[in-house]
């Protein structure tokens, strides 16, 4: 039976099992339903409970286990000449022997025995339905796949049988406990919060799983590289090409890439956070609420737009534009017509960044300025101050931590783009104060890196996890921070 | 009283000189200033949207058609099947020469010497290599076409539908040019006659990806990011909701509950390309999952778009006014009942809300799907959710990587599709809100 089968029956058990449950419960009511604890249908429930849950837990405890107790078995069941040869090989042939029995389950009873006996090969009986081999395959294979196949169906048998047992035995037990003043309703809503429970916590599981994850494929690349060669190195050479070619290693410096990650977020923030903070004033204080019904909506679909199209934007015509038009005015000035600014540039990127973060400062910052209480801005228009005396005297003060956090949140944003920056920022990792070359990023990098074929025991992968790992923590920083800053803000005018 | 009238009458008569400068002038000037900086932030801003969509549309719109020319192709069986095989062997109708069929086409046409091989060759050229299974298509459905003449629209090979829309330069030499002198002629002779006209681009839509900008489409892309959208919706809704529920109506208020929320909102503003890092050790390396299939790419969105429902679904909550709640506990009902009969069916239009907008959000991400390998040349369509697939933004970005012209205008054209699609769910989600809120 297919796993999706007996999940299927254990779901029509658990139906079958709701209505005998209902249907005990009005009887056990005598036709009185007020007698009953609970309403029929939490004790229907409450059998269904007792006949799913249990059922499931076991399905996929015994999923996740059986493979390794079968492989187990496999293992130790080839040939002695297989496990003089080392784990490596061991493990090798039994990723054969699995290849060979996924493809005899395929052959007709004719072709096995053939293939049994030996009279045909092994390798064109499996080809001819698909199912490629490295090399010939050894007579043992046969036996040990056969071995394997024939573990495998027996598991999944007496997994159908027990699972069924369960279910079925665990709706029995519940509908026998069931009569008038059972208290039904209580259980069932007790089994509803652990579930809640469990779905909350995957926000920390993801956390959990994110950290865990990156940490360990971190030190595995730590146990290649020195933490303070990648830390502290100045060179970003990983290459690929000689990885295999013997005692070369790259040299995996981490500080061009943060140096043109923080240069081009610092650069978008430049274009991003007088733009928007001066349309967030205007927004907030100066327009007319039907220019604000339009404005507002319109600049949040800056935010909406996916960064895709922001780097198909820097791509296609924001650099070209930067390009041309540095080339125009080197000309005029100079005579020679020769671009200055390169199509791929920090310019660039930030530039393109930099727009898409207007809605993000400008949002965050309108919330702020409109928490400001009523009373300071009437106070101090009172006093003769004119609105932009008012704003830039009285409410910008009062607003600042808020909108600090708030720069803070754009800023960790502008730190993990990564659509932009692959598109428009270029792949050259050097260390360079000039905004019109080309400078790469942390995030381009791990994109790098991890595009094309993969083998995951090499640096040259595992460094964009290290590199991961660095983004994360650069950005969990300015978030907690920013987060706790306009918490506190918050608090302070609620 | 008579000091007071006095000092005011000293007051009005004292002479403009003396009067005390405030800086009236200097201030209003100042005032219209900021009020001007902060007009034209908003303008800039608006100019930048506008150019951003004026260039996609711009670039994209033409995508949306393209050229084919219809030739009466006749199905030779003389170049098919010479030695009448395929009654014994039907394989022998998919090696056929199919692309011989064309070239006879085209020099009758064109009226060109089949011996001047340059000649002919330049004119092959103007007809997609994709018409080879184009034909053979056509002729593996009916067998039967074969001895008879047909008319057969094929595409346009993608410089040649370039220079039909006018997009190519030809003031630029020749030799550096993609399309010759002789094929604009022929063009030319074709758009007269009929044979050569621009249509709708079905393929667009239909396609899956192709080296050829002719044939390439977002139809298996789509497919794609279909899968990956139900997957989310199937996933994140219910746990978003639960874990919403869990924190806003019954988590005791002590450190744990504290650390819950600060993971989800600090996950909200995690970089979506750590969730690839993610995806790609947990569910591929570890769980050994498949590469670029849609369930890993679903899974890793779902991640990533739980904390935006989680915060939507909590503030929905929270709007809901308590005394709902205390008048379904005044008549009995007990705190599950409350929340679950009164309270979210209350906020449900803020958590559908909240749940169209994180789905457009993963709709548009690309970041985490490129590092669990969906930058995949995918021609078929996906079967099911664990085939190789590709989404609509990684489409994207892999024709946005490409050098030719008719790339360009095809990339535009994705982004075009891919915007409208997110207007309408933000529309959605808009309407939803207006339709269904209450203001208490």
């Amino acid at each position: 039976m297919s796993t999706s089968l007996i999940l299927l029956i254990i779901l029509i058990v658990g139906l079958a099992a709701y209505f005998a449950g209902r249907a005990r419960a009005m009887a056990s009511s005598k036709g009185k339903l007020s007698v009953l604890h609970s309403l029929p249908g939490y004790h229907g429930v409450y059998v269904a409970i007792w006949a799913v849950l249990p059922a499931a837990f076991v399905l996929a405890l015994w999923l996740l286990a059986s493979p390794f107790f079968i492989e187990n078995s496999v293992r130790s069941a080839l040939p002695e000449s297989v496990h003089s040869q080392g784990s490596a090989t061991t493990e090798l042939m039994l990723g054969q022997v699995m290849q060979v029995a996924n493809g005899l389950k395929r052959l007709n009873s004719d072709e096995l025995t053939a293939v049994t006996s030996g009279s045909s090969s092994l390798r064109d009986a499996l080809a001819a339905k698909g199912v490629p081999m490295a090399n010939a395959g050894e007579p043992y294979m046969v036996e040990a796949a056969q071995h394997y196949n024939s573990l495998r169906d027996s598991s999944r048998w007496v997994m159908s049988a027990v699972v069924l047992i369960i279910a079925i035995a665990g709706a029995v037990f519940a509908i026998r406990g069931i009569s008038a003043p059972f208290r039904a309703r209580n259980r069932v809503e007790r089994v509803m919060l652990g579930t809640l429970l469990l779905a909350s916590s995957i926000a920390i599981l993801t956390t959990v799983g994110i950290v865990g994850s990156m940490l360990s494929e971190a030190i595995r690349f730590f146990q290649s590289v020195s933490p303070s060669a990648f830390f502290f190195g100045t060179v970003w050479d990983p290459r690929f090409s000689a990885a295999g070619s013997g005692g070369t290693e790259g040299q995996f410096g981490l500080l061009p890439l943060l140096a043109g990650t923080l240069y081009i977020a610092f650069v978008a923030m430049l274009f991003a956070v007088p733009v928007g903070l001066f349309a967030a004033i205007y927004m907030a204080e100066y327009a007319r609420p039907v220019v604000r019904g339009i404005a507002k909506p319109l600049l949040e679909i800056l935010a909406g737009i996916p960064t895709i199209v922001y780097g198909f934007f820097a791509l296609v015509t924001v650099g070209p534009f930067l390009r041309d038009i540095s080339a125009q005015l080197n000309g005029l000035v100079t005579g020679n017509y020769v671009n200055f600014i390169q199509a791929q540039s920090v310019l660039t990127a930030g530039l393109v960044m930099g727009i898409m973060l207007i809605p993000f400062v400008s949002s965050l910052s309108d919330d702020i300025i409109t928490q400001v209480p009523r009373s300071l801005r009437d106070g101090s228009l009172g006093l003769g101050a004119t609105r932009s005396e008012t704003i830039k005297r009285v409410i910008l003060p009062a607003a600042l931590p808020g909108i600090v956090g708030a720069l803070l949140l754009t800023a960790s944003r502008a730190v993990g783009e990564t659509m932009i920056v692959v598109l428009a920022a270029g792949v050259a990792a050097r260390m360079q104060l000039n905004p019109f070359e080309a400078m790469t990023t942390v995030t381009v990098k791990i994109v790098n890196q991890l595009t094309g074929d993969l083998e995951f025991n090499s640096p040259q992968t595992l460094v964009a996890f290290a590199l991961g790992i660095t983004l994360f923590a650069i950005t969990l920083c300015l978030n907690i921070y920013a987060l706790y800053i306009v918490r506190k803000y918050r608090e302070q005018y609620e | 009283m008579t000091d007071m009238t006095s000092s005011v009458q000293s007051t009005l008569v004292r002479p403009a000189q003396t009067r005390r400068d405030i800086g009236i002038k200097k201030r209003y000037a100042a005032e219209r200033r900021f009020k001007a900086y902060g007009l034209a932030a908003i303008l800039i801003g608006l100019f930048f949207l506008f150019v951003l969509l004026w260039t996609v549309v711009s670039k994209g719109y033409t995508a949306f058609q393209q050229t084919a020319i219809t030739l009466p192709i006749e199905f030779s069986e003389q170049i098919i099947d010479p030695k009448n095989e395929r009654g014994a062997n039907p394989a022998k109708l998919m090696t056929a020469n199919y692309p011989l069929l064309v070239r006879d086409a085209l020099v009758k046409a064109l009226g060109i010497d089949p011996a001047n091989k340059p000649l002919v060759k330049q004119a092959t050229d103007m007809v997609s290599a994709s018409a080879r299974t184009q034909l053979r298509d056509l002729v593996v459905a009916d067998p039967a076409i074969i001895g008879t003449t047909a008319n057969v629209s094929l595409l346009a090979e993608g410089n040649i539908d370039s220079a039909n829309k006018g997009q190519i330069d030809l003031t630029v030499a020749e030799a550096n040019r993609k399309v010759k002198d002789q094929q604009l002629e022929w063009m030319k002779k074709l758009t007269e006659t009929g044979a050569m006209a621009k249509q709708f681009n079905t393929g667009l839509f239909t396609y899956g990806a192709s080296s050829r900008p002719e044939a390439a489409g977002i139809g298996v892309a789509a497919l794609g990011s279909l899968y990956m959208m139900l997957i989310v919706l199937v996933l994140a809704l219910p746990i978003g909701v639960a874990a919403s529920i869990y924190l806003e109506e019954f988590a005791p208020k002590n450190r744990l509950t504290d650390l819950i929320e600060v993971n989800i909102n600090n996950l909200a503003a995690v970089p979506s390309i750590v969730y690839g890092l993610l995806g790609l050790s947990i569910f591929i390396n570890f769980a050994g999952m498949p590469r670029s299939a849609a369930v890993v790419g679903g899974l890793v969105l779902t991640l990533m778009t739980l904390p935006t429902i989680i915060i939507a679904t909590r503030a929905a909550l929270k709007a809901v006014p308590p005394s709902i709640r205390s008048a379904a506990l005044g008549l009995g009902a007990s705190k599950m009942q409350t929340i679950f009969h009164h309270v979210l069916p209350l906020a449900m239009p803020g958590v559908l809300t909240g749940t169209i907008i994180g789905l457009a959000h993963a709709l548009g991400e690309t970041a985490p799907l490129l590092l669990i390998g969906m930058v995949a040349f995918v021609v078929d369509y996906p079967g099911s959710p664990m085939d190789p697939s590709t989404a609509l933004p990684v489409q994207i970005y892999m024709w946005a990587n490409e050098a030719e012209r008719a790339f360009v205008e095809r990339t535009s054209g994705a982004i075009m599709i891919l915007l409208i699609f997110l207007v309408v769910m933000n529309l959605g989600a808009i309407l939803l809100r207006r339709r269904f809120e209450r203001r208490w």
